[in-house]
């Protein structure tokens, strides 16, 4: 096989674990290098993928055309009732706009559109070139909010202006904003907001239906199936759980310092860390045990359900490796753990977005020999699944067809999941999923496992 | 309903796009850089941009799309993004090794001034790009046109700053091809070489994003224009651009740096417009229209005559790109259609002209382009006046649900389905396939909801 090198400047992201302990400095949280073939994206990207599900907002983005048309539609964020989230809208700006300003174009579209579809708040995103020519989009916003009577929340998410990290904090400063102007005085003490769910195929109606059935009230998911009301009451839940992704720590943070709201944070993918979840959030609520006995009962029921299932997957899945590439770390350790759960291991684990704690605890899971990357590109990739014999890429869009050109199954654990993966009867979708790819025949096909004529 | 928020009521809107009908331009230039051989698009601008053209063309074709970004950040975006780029053209030769750099600019380049012919000719000077390797370019803000402006300036920018002419004419023909697919160009060289044409067709997405499994992933699959094609075309002894907004652009260049003379032909979808194109090639390259085109053509005839009852008198609603609407548009009155609602997001005047002329063959219809041309307006217009097929991108899959119409993918971008990549739409069996959808999508409707005494089994 021939070799493929590590882009120069990189090495520092890409760290190898093996015997001795030798120092972990894996660097991480940097821009990308200029010239890389780099698979992140940008602040507005986001705050974008953050707010995208709240379904009775507006979500009107301020810039050329783009930004909007490459938005439009493409999680599949479900809503129970409005949908005025998949519509995109734009202010669309041309030459003229870019250079005496878009702030009227911005004001007319806003009046025209509250007025068409009389949405429940409005979130105007600002991309690059609004950072750029200075429009001020906090004044228009507040003399729409006043001239209309809705809230009306400027996303400050201009591209060059970080990572997609960042992106997940404008999101939070905008909902910060909603939260704590609805009314409280009907909300339970045994309650909690759903933070950083963001609805995939269904996945915030698994979790929430668990943790009703364990008679806690949901006062929000943010922003999953999100509703403009049901943000402004949050700040009347007992307890913020904190799914995963970590794109709502910050405004977790800020519910804390703000309304003394203490979170946790857990992740529902896989029997473990499901489980946890919910013991989590029962331990919560000390002064009434049943809560726990119902979590207790909910997992034993369903493990109960799911075991056998899973162990017809076992058989066929045992000493298979996978590789891990997604959006963030935290969700890494799910994966592990749940690929374990059935026998396979995991040879590359890495992510768009990791902070340093993320990778050390990574390095502390991972099995001998595994390779741990940050904001990794397609050429180390394809290098690591080769070289370590790669069974599975877990990754997102841009992963798919890479997995497939070489041979690999794959399965899509990003936003383009069209069957829910989160609790426990995701579980059981997500190694169907890896089994039917691993095992599929088409493999027999593909030259790397001695296909070729 | 999805889109149970459009009403039917038209009004004037100020600026504001709902539902677009159109991108921007950097994905147009992203895509005809993959149709050279061993070239790295190069996004000069902040990441995000670049990640979302990759994903959208990665969705499209379900292959993978390599391409670099500039990734600015704020200190580019306030000092100029010139280091960025010379980093990057250092980075991506040292790295990536493509033999060509093919850098478009984004809105924030643009907008904060970068001069990309200023800096790729720096780089030049400071010896940043080894022998033999090129950097080529392409200003594509924004804010101006649409996806398939961005197209047509990289298309031209290859002619310009690759073509050279020696002196000694060449017996060819250089074929630029509009926006199409990989198995479209894969089809003008079928059908070039059928008629023994010799042609230089650019760009060439065949082979690039339909390339094979081969379990490799390699960053520079097969197919694509060669770097001494291009400078060939320069000595072509004619020219000849399919399509006036994505292809002409390029055919006007080489013709002003290397007096290539030029002819611009639609591009040649359906029966009339691949009868021109068929004629102006032969007349191009001095050569005759084989028996087996006849033959080609003859079948396509003959299958429109055979169902010409199914299709008249229905009525069409469709969108698109300019260069795919015009010659689709007329084919869709040949077969005895009625084209009633049009919307193209991308502007030009040339195109409104053109689909103005076609119209007269349809009188009363709706076309606009441009501004606030978008899906929603078209969706508006279709409660007015209901139609019995849409023909568009997968966007219009909502459309098609909400109003319960029959719909036939065209254009880009499909993230739906595949056939696209693969099956040719120009040429006389690009037709028939047209033909096909179009009948298959009718012919299902009727059988599923025919009365069952009107069920048929022969149709
Ligand atoms: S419209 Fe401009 S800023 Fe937006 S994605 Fe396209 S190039 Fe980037
Ligand atoms: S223009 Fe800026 S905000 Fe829009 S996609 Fe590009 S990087 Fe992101």
């Amino acid at each position: 096989m021939e070799q493929i090198g590590i882009l120069e400047g990189r090495e520092k992201q890409i760290f190898e674990k093996k015997d001795g302990g030798q120092a972990f400095d894996i660097s991480c949280e940097t821009t990308s290098l200029s010239g890389s073939v780099s698979q992140r994206a940008c602040v507005f990207c986001g705050s974008r993928v953050v707010l995208y599900p709240v379904a009775d907002a507006l979500h009107l983005v301020h810039g050329p055309i783009g930004c909007a048309a490459y938005t439009w539609d493409i999680r599949g964020a479900v809503s129970s009732g409005p949908e005025l989230h998949r519509l995109s809208f734009s202010t669309d700006l041309r030459e003229m706009d870019v250079i005496y300003g878009g702030e009227k174009k911005l004001y007319a579209s806003l009046i025209e559109l509250i007025e068409k579809f009389s949405p429940k708040a409005a979130f105007i995103y600002s991309t690059c070139i609004i950072g750029l020519i200075g429009d001020d989009i906090d004044a228009v916003c507040r003399k729409v909010a006043k001239e209309t009577g809705i809230p009306v929340l400027p996303v400050h998410s201009e591209g060059f202006k970080g990572t997609k990290k960042d992106g997940y904090k404008a999101a939070c400063t905008a909902l910060m904003k909603l939260v704590g102007t609805g009314p409280i005085e009907d909300i339970s003490p045994y309650s909690i907001n759903i933070l950083g769910e963001f609805n995939l195929a269904g996945e915030a109606w698994i979790i929430r239906k668990y943790y009703e059935e364990m008679g806690i009230e949901v006062v929000s998911t943010m922003t999953g199936d999100g509703r403009v009301g049901a943000v402004r009451r949050a700040h009347g839940a007992t307890l913020n759980v904190v799914q995963c992704s970590g794109s709502m720590t910050s405004l977790a943070k800020d519910m804390e310092a703000k309304y003394g709201i203490p979170y946790i944070r857990v992740s529902y993918f896989g029997i473990e860390d499901m489980s946890a979840a919910l013991y989590d959030v029962a331990k919560h609520f000390p002064d009434r045990p049943e809560i726990m006995e119902k979590a207790k009962e909910i997992v034993s029921r369903e493990v109960r359900n799911l075991y056998p299932k899973l162990q017809k997957f076992k058989a066929a899945l045992s000493g298979k490796k996978a590789a891990i590439y997604v959006g963030g770390a935290f969700k890494t350790f799910s994966l592990i753990k749940a690929l374990r759960s059935v026998g396979m291991s995991v040879v590359l684990a890495g992510s768009q977005t990791g902070n340093k704690e993320d990778y050390l605890a990574l390095k502390e899971m991972c099995d001998e020999g595994t390779v741990i990357v940050d904001d990794s590109n397609p050429v180390e990739l394809s290098k690591f699944i080769l070289e370590k014999e790669a069974d599975l890429l877990i990754g997102g869009v841009k992963e798919r067809p890479i997995a497939f050109k070489l041979g690999v199954g794959f399965c899509d654990h990003n936003h383009e999941r069209k069957i829910p993966l989160a609790g426990f009867e995701g579980m059981y979708n997500f190694i169907l999923e890896v089994y039917q790819s691993v095992m599929s025949p088409v493999w027999q096909f593909a030259p790397r496992k001695g296909g070729s004529l | 309903m999805l889109l149970r928020h459009t009403t039917s009521e038209v009004k004037e809107r100020e600026g504001l796009t709902i539902n677009p009908a159109k991108t921007c331009q950097p994905i147009g230039a992203m895509y005809a850089a993959l149709g050279i051989h061993g070239c790295l698009p190069h996004s000069h601008g902040s990441q995000g941009c670049c990640a979302y053209h990759r994903s959208t063309l990665t969705r499209h074709y379900k292959e993978p799309v390599m391409a670099a970004t500039s990734s600015f950040t704020e200190g580019a975006s306030v000092f100029g993004g010139q280091a960025n780029l010379l980093a990057a053209i250092d980075t991506i030769f040292s790295v990536y090794d493509p033999d060509i750099i093919a850098v478009h600019s984004t809105c924030l380049s643009e907008t904060i001034g970068d001069d990309l012919q200023q800096i790729t000719r720096k780089a030049l000077d400071d010896g940043k790009i080894p022998e033999g390797k090129y950097v080529i370019y392409a200003s594509t803000p924004s804010f101006i046109g649409s996806h398939v402006t961005g197209y047509a300036n990289m298309v031209a920018g290859m002619a310009s700053q690759f073509a050279v002419s020696t002196g000694e004419k060449k017996d060819q023909v250089n074929l630029v091809a509009g926006w199409m697919e990989p198995s479209d160009m894969r089809e003008l060289k079928r059908i070039s070489k059928e008629m023994g044409a010799k042609i230089v067709l650019f760009p060439d997405t065949s082979d690039v994003l339909d390339a094979p499994q081969t379990g490799k992933h390699v960053f520079y699959p097969k197919g694509g224009v060669t770097v001494p094609e291009l400078k060939s075309t320069g000595d072509s002894k004619f020219t000849l651009a399919l399509g006036c907004i994505s292809a002409e652009p390029a055919a006007i260049a080489l013709d002003k740096k290397c007096s290539v003379p030029f002819e611009t032909v639609d591009m040649p979808i359906g029966l009339s417009a691949t009868d021109r194109f068929i004629m102006a090639l032969s007349k191009a390259a001095g050569v005759k229209v084989p028996d087996s085109i006849t033959a080609e053509r003859g079948r396509l005839v003959d299958v429109m005559t055979d169902m010409e009852q199914y299709f008249h008198g229905k009525k069409v609603a469709l969108f698109g790109d300019p260069d795919q609407l015009i010659p689709l548009t007329e084919f869709l009155l040949d077969l005895g259609m009625k084209p009633r609602h049009i919307v193209s997001g991308t502007p030009g005047g040339r195109f409104d002209k053109r689909m103005k002329e076609i119209l007269e063959r349809a009188p009363g219809a709706n076309f606009k382009n441009g501004l606030n041309a978008d899906m929603f307006l078209l969706h508006q217009w279709i409660k007015n006046e209901p139609v019995d097929l849409l023909i568009g991108n997968t966007y219009g899959k909502y459309i098609a649900r909400d109003e319960d119409i029959p719909f036939v993918r065209f254009g880009f971008p499909i993230l739906d389905r595949i056939g696209h990549s693969y099956f040719p739409s120009v040429g006389y069996s690009g037709g028939l396939r047209i033909v096909e959808k179009i009948l298959g999508v009718l012919m299902d409707r009727q059988d599923m909801t025919a009365n069952e005494e009107k069920f048929e089994l022969v149709m």
